[in-house]
């Protein structure tokens, strides 16, 4: 279990933030972290690591203090046993593929698992390549085998899909749920998507300002408790056209649209771009096959 | 014409531009990351020969190091060493002058360097000395060609401090660019003229090579 608590002032720009989270983590659980551009999830992400101090605080790891401000324990990063994915992804552009794995892997040990990296990740054709020469999803790929060689108790995801398109993100999404169940991990992601959230985490940090401002299931945190349609479907406004009494709304659901019909009432709370359920009770789905 | 000033000078801008490497490396990386505040008083003074005189540096090293004061006398006594006038002089006054021409290419060859490359080594468990050497400095490699090619053409090229610390003793101070002005003092204008061509080609030749590296023409010409 991680437990976490955290104080730190930062300077952004709509001026100065207090950072002040306290959460904990089960083991073997997907986490994420939640909330707008600003709201202190990178900050967080960057103090677990150790790669920034809080002003305040106290990590604790399975019963091991990385952090206590109090007593001074601060384990460098390069002791904290976590596998970390950037926004960037971070590849090193002077290393190919395999040297990058094994750059991460340190000397004289046994690239075994290196090779059990590649394949479950699909890098066989990439593994001589250099970084530059990669697609997007390729890299990605590739620091998400890389975080995983030194077997870190923690796998951290900073955004890692927000840059892809829409059917790399959805691979990429099996490959990470694949080595989360796979070697155990326990695995904290930071994601704006909420079909990404909903699709994969087991448990939501919402943040805002620097504080936490709900937290739980995911499906309960996203909706507020209000809804419990047997269908339940998320999806972004993407237009709202007035016909009369009533608004048909259009939402994109994935990388299908589907149009809603609102009354007028309904459709005053809702704005193009807004982040929408769609759900029904009473409601008799057919199902065709596809050929 | 006698080849010993354009030896020397090459000599010179070889010697210092090696001891430039080591010092600088250290240097630019910690105004690169540092957040002390110091460091802008560190930036200044690491900027300041590419604004000063030369005569001015000179003329300073020139008091400090003269074996009629304590400390030139110190060094004297204690290490034998006697920058005044000699050799060690010209090298110690061109790592001081010369200093930002390889300080600030390398440092902002680290400044542009996405932070996160230095965050992905440390959380592999690498040590800041594995992580410069093996992911930091690979990748900034043009500014370090940069660094090197400009300290040591500006090396050459320098006069004024040269003159100050390093007198015009031939074989043992005078560089290629005090020899030019010798020989033009004496009308001896075809050797000043031979001089200077050389000069004249050999930058060129260095500064065209780094253009042609930086800008990967090279690689496209070899493929």
């Amino acid at each position: 279990m991680i437990s976490v608590l955290l104080q730190k002032r930062l300077k952004s720009a709509s001026g100065d933030m207090q950072l002040d989270v306290v959460f904990e983590i089960q083991k073997g659980q997907l986490v994420t972290l939640y909330g707008k551009s600003g709201a202190g999830k990178t900050t967080i992400f960057r103090i677990l690591a150790g790669l920034l101090n809080p002003d305040q605080g106290k990590i604790i790891v399975n019963d091991i203090f990385w952090l206590d401000t109090e007593k001074k324990i601060n384990v460098p990063p390069q002791k904290r046993k976590i596998g970390f994915v950037f926004q960037e992804y971070a590849l090193f552009p002077n290393m190919t593929v395999l040297e990058n794995l094994n750059f991460a892997l340190g000397k004289n040990k046994d690239d075994g698992f290196v090779k059990e990296l590649v394949e479950i990740v699909d890098l066989g054709d990439l593994q001589f390549r250099k970084p530059d020469t990669l697609s997007g999803g390729q890299k990605q790929r590739v620091a998400l085998a890389r975080a995983l060689v030194q077997k870190p108790e923690i796998l951290m995801l900073d955004e890692p899909l927000s840059a892809l398109d829409f059917e790399i993100r959805n691979k990429l999404q099996q490959y990470i749920l694949q080595v989360h169940r796979e070697f155990n991990l326990t695995t904290i992601l930071i994601s704006h998507d909420i079909s990404e959230i909903i699709k994969m985490s087991d448990y939501l940090i919402e943040l805002d300002h620097g504080k936490i401002i709900k937290q739980g299931l995911p499906t309960k945190v996203l909706t507020h408790n209000k809804v419990s349609g047997k269908f339940q479907l998320h999806g972004e406004i993407l237009a709202m056209v007035n016909q009369d009494f009533i608004f048909i709304i259009t939402v994109l659901i994935g990388k299908e649209i589907i149009k809603v019909v609102a009354d007028a009432d309904e459709s005053k709370k809702l704005n193009i771009g807004d982040k929408v359920i769609i759900a029904s009770k009473a409601f008799n789905p057919i199902i065709y096959k596809i050929d | 014409m006698d080849w010993s000033p354009l030896i020397l000078t090459f000599k010179l801008a070889l010697i210092t531009t090696l001891l430039l490497l080591v010092i600088s490396i250290p240097l630019a990386y910690w105004l690169a990351y540092t957040k002390s505040r110091i460091k802008p008083v560190i930036e200044t003074l690491v900027s300041m020969p590419l604004v000063l005189p030369p005569t001015v540096l000179g003329f300073y090293m020139l008091i400090a190091f003269s074996p009629s004061n304590a400390f030139g006398n110190w060094l004297d006594e204690w290490f034998g060493l006697r920058f005044v006038f000699s050799f060690e002089g010209l090298v110690l006054a061109s790592i001081f002058y010369s200093l930002p021409f390889m300080v600030h290419p390398i440092q902002s060859g680290f400044n542009n360097l996405s932070t996160s490359l230095k965050d992905a080594a440390y959380v592999m468990g690498k040590s800041k000395f594995t992580t410069l050497f093996k992911v930091l400095l690979p990748n900034i490699r043009p500014s370090l060609l940069t660094g090197i090619i400009l300290a040591f053409a500006h090396t050459i090229g320098e006069f004024g401090v040269v003159l100050m610390i390093g007198g015009n003793i031939s074989g043992k101070t005078k560089v290629a660019s005090i020899a030019i002005y010798d020989e033009v003092e004496t009308l001896n204008y075809d050797v000043a003229n031979m001089y200077s061509l050389i000069l004249f080609g050999i930058t060129f030749m260095i500064l065209l090579f780094v253009y042609l590296v930086n800008g990967g023409y090279l690689k496209r010409f070899w493929q």
